[in-house]
């Protein structure tokens, strides 16, 4: 086992989250799936701090998880109002930027 | 905590690239977990079960930050991402979606079909490239930086305040915007479109006919024996009035409400003005009605 193995993982789960973003309707299930990528590629930065031994990978990390936070809350945001107007959370129905 | 880690492990110096027999097993337990949950959120129809299912995939990669020497992570992505960000998914999806499961229609034909193959094609490029790639690669592993000065919560800390200074301040701007942001698009005023209306606006649109009906719904009814949502309410002649009936509760049927409805339109068994002073009239006429309700 090496470190490598981490990085096969993160791949796999990069690509189960690229996969939904295209497949799934609900936009709430489509956020997930980026918050999905955004975290294989957290555990990708993880192991290369520890490929290099060096702890800028993880600072990379956190900075990560803080612009991921930032987004969840404007993205959710937007859904709602967007839910608000159109009474529905489908990407398919979301077809103009206003009303 | 953290400290204690860094001395267990500045303890036990090991060889470049030494994995421990413990982190292979929490690998092997831990990343297909990871992966179950990932397919499990991809394939669940409806959206909470989804959110769940990510839970446990941000679960074990948290598990996995810390078995991969970095505590700190781990633990910020619990308390963070599992903790903040998915019970903010939660609610949401309480609040917008949750009846909706997604739809099984494909708008663009033959797009699961493509997106499927597009995404087993990325999988195998990128676990070829990193496979192929990193074979001779070592790790030197972070003991040397997780044991000195203070450990790994020190050092990420000393690196965000001298290295990543200006990206830090930058962070809160941009955390400052999000809260803005967020507040702007969720603030609906009474003035905005799609605002709450005043009582008085709403009186009059329903007169004006805007709405089904001018009056708001009945409520359930109330008999002696229930109050509950279930209950239908009933109309001047005894039948029921449709409208009281919520359509996602399931509605008590108005058989079980027989002696109330006997009582009620007065075809049922009367009681006297002696009732009160003869306890036996009205509990036998009570237990009768009790026998005819189960």
């Amino acid at each position: 086992m090496t470190p490598t193995y981490y990085l096969l993982l993160s791949a796999l789960l990069f690509a189960i989250g690229a996969v939904g973003v295209l497949v799934r309707r609900n936009a709430i299930v489509v956020f997930m799936c980026i918050e999905l990528m955004l975290n294989s590629v957290n555990l990708t930065l993880v192991t290369f701090a520890r490929v290099n031994g060096s702890l800028s990978g993880q600072v990379m990390a956190f900075f990560v998880m803080v612009v991921a936070a930032a987004e969840v809350v404007v993205g959710l945001a937007i859904i709602m109002s967007i839910f608000r107007t159109r009474r529905s959370a489908s990407i398919d129905d979301t077809n103009l930027l206003k009303y | 905590m953290f400290t204690h880690a860094g001395l267990l492990l500045a303890a036990a110096p090991h060889p470049a690239g030494y994995v421990s027999p413990g982190e292979t097993i929490a690998f092997w337990v831990l990343g297909p977990l990871a992966l179950a949950g990932a397919l499990g959120m991809l394939f669940s129809r409806n959206a909470v079960h989804s959110a769940l299912w990510l839970v446990l995939t941000m679960l074990s990669l948290g598990m996995l930050y810390m078995a991969q020497q970095a505590p700190f992570l781990g633990f910020v992505q619990i308390i963070v991402y599992t903790g903040a960000i998915m019970m903010l998914f939660l609610f949401v999806l309480m609040m917008v979606g949750r009846d909706a499961s997604d739809s099984v229609v494909e708008v663009l034909r033959g797009q699961r079909l493509w997106a499927g193959i597009l995404g087993v094609g990325l999988a195998g490029l990128i676990v070829g490239i990193v496979a192929r790639g990193l074979t001779a690669v070592t790790a030197v592993g972070l003991d040397g930086p997780n044991s000195a000065n203070g450990g790994n919560v020190s050092q990420i800390g000393r690196s965000l305040f001298t290295d990543f200074l200006f990206p830090f301040e930058l962070t809160s701007a941009l955390l400052i915007t999000a809260a803005v942001g967020a507040m702007v698009l969720a603030y609906t005023g009474r003035s905005a479109k799609g605002g709450k209306k005043t009582q008085r606006e709403l009186v009059v649109a329903r007169f004006r006919g805007e709405h089904a009906r001018p009056s708001p719904l009945p409520g359930p009814g109330v008999f002696a024996t229930g109050n509950s949502v279930a209950t239908p309410a009933l109309l001047p002649d005894g039948s029921i009035a449709p409208e009281s009936l919520s359509e996602i509760i399931e509605a008590t049927p108005v058989t079980e409400y027989g002696p109330d409805l006997a009582e009620v339109s007065d075809t049922g068994e009367r009681v006297g003005a002696r009732a009160l002073t003869e306890g036996s009239h009205t509990e036998s006429s009570y237990e009768e009605s009790e026998e005819v309700r189960s």
